[in-house]
């Protein structure tokens, strides 16, 4: 197992710029996750680290070791892909093998690594079957065996659960980031879903447009996002926003939102363009009828223990996540109270954050880009 | 618009019995759901509604008319497959007025651009009209796909996990999309997913289907509610319903022939340390607190049963601690799985 440091990696494709100045390290045994829409450079970004792809400039260390111009087979890492590719006419035990077989470990030795690997995945009673008439999330475990086998430095996953059923794919996680935990392997993971990014990593980066635009844990991430891009592509729904014209300065703490009053963390910079959107993640939207402000449900989502209800304000639509037992109609009139020490202020021209007392003491913030 | 039901509709494949006895109506308007696993009989369901499968048993009614032995382009059904499948030479408007062009409708051109451009508005999609279907990104293809199944008018739209290949995100967005747009229009829908959250939060009711059978039909709050089995209680909720031995949780008042408590985050309260072993409680241990941002998994550890439960993050639970749970009207099921009320 091993640190992997990525310095100043660009890929270009032709004119197009895929990945720009990426710079970013993962400590050894962190669990570390590219998240990101379709298109942000994630998957290249993960494929640069494997040897798949070339930069066009920048370095890649994996231990320590100059990587960057080896071939893929040379990193000592192993890939794990959606589609996982296993040889249909093997049973599961030559499959997890074959990496071993291909570089002519001793035959006693590939055994026994195959066994631990197999009992690392509780799949023990599975080796002597076919693999095509296993389960999907049987053979996703097969697939993860073929990797693990080879006691690589790190694992690259490129989506590896996204061909899974939803439920399914939930329980795939708690898997995963179990058997991290018993191996303490270093794992790149790329995936668009920021429930999985949420649920198994140490440590988010967010990408966006060949960028790196915030990188933390997840619960940094979640509650600090530094642009309204990363708060909108976290949380499901995404954090609302409130837009406005006024002005904000440093020290304040109070806002005025169309005559309403809201309070909101002592803002540690001001911002001089009008144009602001203030940031409440739907859990921390409640219906309270003596709120100054106001708007009309537009529909509720049941969902079981909770319901998502939207409503209509005159500054966008506001999405609240509150228990089922609370009465929302389409078409009535609603307060909307919002939890003062979770919000954040943006400026909605750059998309930036502002900083505030919620950053005071952690690395993200509106200082940043 | 019409109303379409199934009855008593039947289909093997080989000794594969895919869909057995399955009745179904769905009424003008309304979009149903069709929830369940991979190899359900999901999309076979669907097939049959759509005449790309004739049915060994049971017969398929449309707007009032047997349509059993009907083909496909004589039952007014418009299809909506997981890929969307464009003509990627024509463009946007093209592909939506295509349906409309079938020389067996006659549209007048200007009929054509009305309904093409208010479908497109709706789809908010206006702006690409002249783009080629390949210069759209994946959600734009998938919206134009809808919009070319709506376009027609069809007295059913049948859809087979129109969002399932699009990014988490845009799922989302596309989910509350495509509900407002079937309001509005007031489109028929039977719509096939595995995905728990659009079948709850666009459907009108849901049918859950276990291995070929439909086993319950009904508002997704009724289902969620009041499951008439342990497989239904596992398909909807997040996380999913706790399936535990009876025998697990020692003293309690159970009915008779009770073998697994269901339980829910909102059947459980949870108490902190030193009164765990107060009467009435079960004690758990915490073995993994996974912070999801919005809210926490509390995983849990009861006897050996492992139990997932929601927790409010402002409590601060710690790993290895020892907590009591009261149960508040849990979910009985007998040894089958079915539900005893």
């Amino acid at each position: 197992m091993a640190e992997i440091r990525v310095e100043n990696l660009v890929k270009q494709f032709g004119a197009f710029t895929a990945v720009k100045e990426t710079s970013f390290t993962v400590q050894d045994g962190e669990f570390f996750c590219l998240l990101g829409p379709s298109g942000c450079g994630k998957t290249t970004t993960l494929r640069m680290v494997a040897g798949i792809e070339l930069p066009t400039t920048g370095s890649i260390r994996i231990g320590g070791e100059d990587v960057t111009f080896k071939r893929a087979r040379e990193r000592d890492i192993a890939m794990v892909f959606q589609l996982f590719a296993l040889y249909p006419h093997m049973n599961v035990r030559k499959n997890i093998a074959f990496p071993l077989v291909s570089t002519g470990v001793a035959r006693r030795e590939i055994r026994q690594r195959v066994e631990e690997a197999a009992r690392t995945l509780r799949i023990t009673h599975l080796l002597d079957k076919s693999v095509s008439g296993l389960s999907s999330g049987d053979r996703q475990r097969v697939a993860l065996g073929r990797a693990i086998v080879r006691r690589p430095k790190a694992f690259m996953m490129d989506e590896p659960l996204g061909a899974l059923d939803a439920e399914f794919r939930h329980l795939m996680c708690s898997d995963l980031r179990d058997l991290h935990d018993r191996l303490a392997a270093t794992t790149v993971y790329v995936t668009h879903d920021q429930l999985e990014a949420m649920s198994m990593a140490d440590k988010i980066a967010v990408m966006n447009e060949g960028r790196i635009e915030q990188l933390g844990s997840p619960q940094d991430i979640y509650d600090r996002p530094v642009s309204m891009f990363v708060a909108d592509f976290i949380g499901s729904p995404p954090m609302n926003f409130l837009r406005f014209q006024g002005v904000a300065a440093a020290g304040d703490s109070v806002l005025s939102i169309g005559g309403a009053k809201v309070r909101m963390p002592v803002l540690r910079e001001g911002c001089a363009d009008g144009s602001l959107a203030l940031g409440v993640r739907p859990e921390h939207v409640g219906l309270s009828d003596d709120s100054a402000i106001r708007g009309e449900v537009f529909g509720a989502e049941y969902l079981g223990t909770m319901q998502i209800v939207t409503v209509k304000t005159a500054n966008g639509m506001v999405k609240a996540r509150v228990p089922s037992t609370v009465a929302a109609h389409a078409g009535e009139t609603v307060g909307l109270s919002l939890k003062a020490e979770r919000l954040s202020l943006f400026n909605a021209v750059t998309g930036r954050a502002l900083a505030s007392s919620l950053h005071d003491g952690s690395s993200a913030g509106g200082s940043h880009g | 618009m019409a109303e379409v039901r199934l009855e008593g509709v039947s289909k093997a494949f080989g000794p594969t019995k895919a869909v057995q006895g399955v009745s179904l109506s769905i009424a003008d308007g309304e979009l149903v759901a069709l929830l369940g696993p991979t190899g359900a009989g999901k999309t076979t369901i669907l097939r049959l509604a759509a005449g790309l499968e004739k049915p060994d048993a049971g017969s398929v009614w449309i707007g009032g008319r047997d349509a059993t032995h009907a083909p496909p382009s004589a039952r007014d059904v418009t299809f909506v497959f997981q890929q969307y499948s464009l003509y990627p030479h024509l463009t946007v408007f093209e592909n939506l007025a295509f349906p409309l062009r079938s020389p067996t409708r006659r549209t007048p051109e200007a009929e054509i651009t009305r309904v093409v451009n208010d479908v497109a508005r709706m789809l908010r999609i206006d702006s690409k009209l002249e783009n080629k279907a390949t210069q759209l990104s994946g959600g734009q293809m998938q919206r134009v796909a809808i919009g070319r199944a709506l376009v027609r008018r069809p007295a059913i739209a049948l859809m087979d996990e129109p969002l399932s290949s699009l990014d988490a995100k845009l799922r989302s967005d596309l989910r509350i999309e495509l509900k407002r747009i079937q309001q509005e229009l007031g489109t028929t829908i039977l719509y096939v997913t595995h995905d728990q959250m659009e079948a709850m939060t666009m459907a009108d009711r849901i049918g859950v289907m276990e291995r070929g059978r439909l086993v319950q039909v009904g508002s997704p709050r009724d289902i969620y509610e009041n499951p008439v089995s342990a497989y239904v209680a596992g398909r909807l909720g997040q996380p999913s319903i706790n399936l535990v031995p009876r025998n697990a949780l020692g003293d309690m008042n159970a009915p008779p022939g009770a073998a697994t408590i269901g339980l829910r985050t909102e059947h459980v309260r949870l108490a902190k340390g030193a009164r765990a072993a107060a009467a009435g409680q079960v004690a758990v241990r915490v073995t993994r607190i996974e912070h999801l941002g919005d809210q926490n998994h509390l995983h849990l550890d009861l006897h050996g049963e492992q139990m997932v439960l929601l927790a409010d993050p402002s409590i601060a639970f710690e790993t290895g601690e020892v907590i009591g749970l009261a149960l508040e009207r849990p979910l009985f099921f007998d040894r089958t799985g079915a539900r005893i009320s």
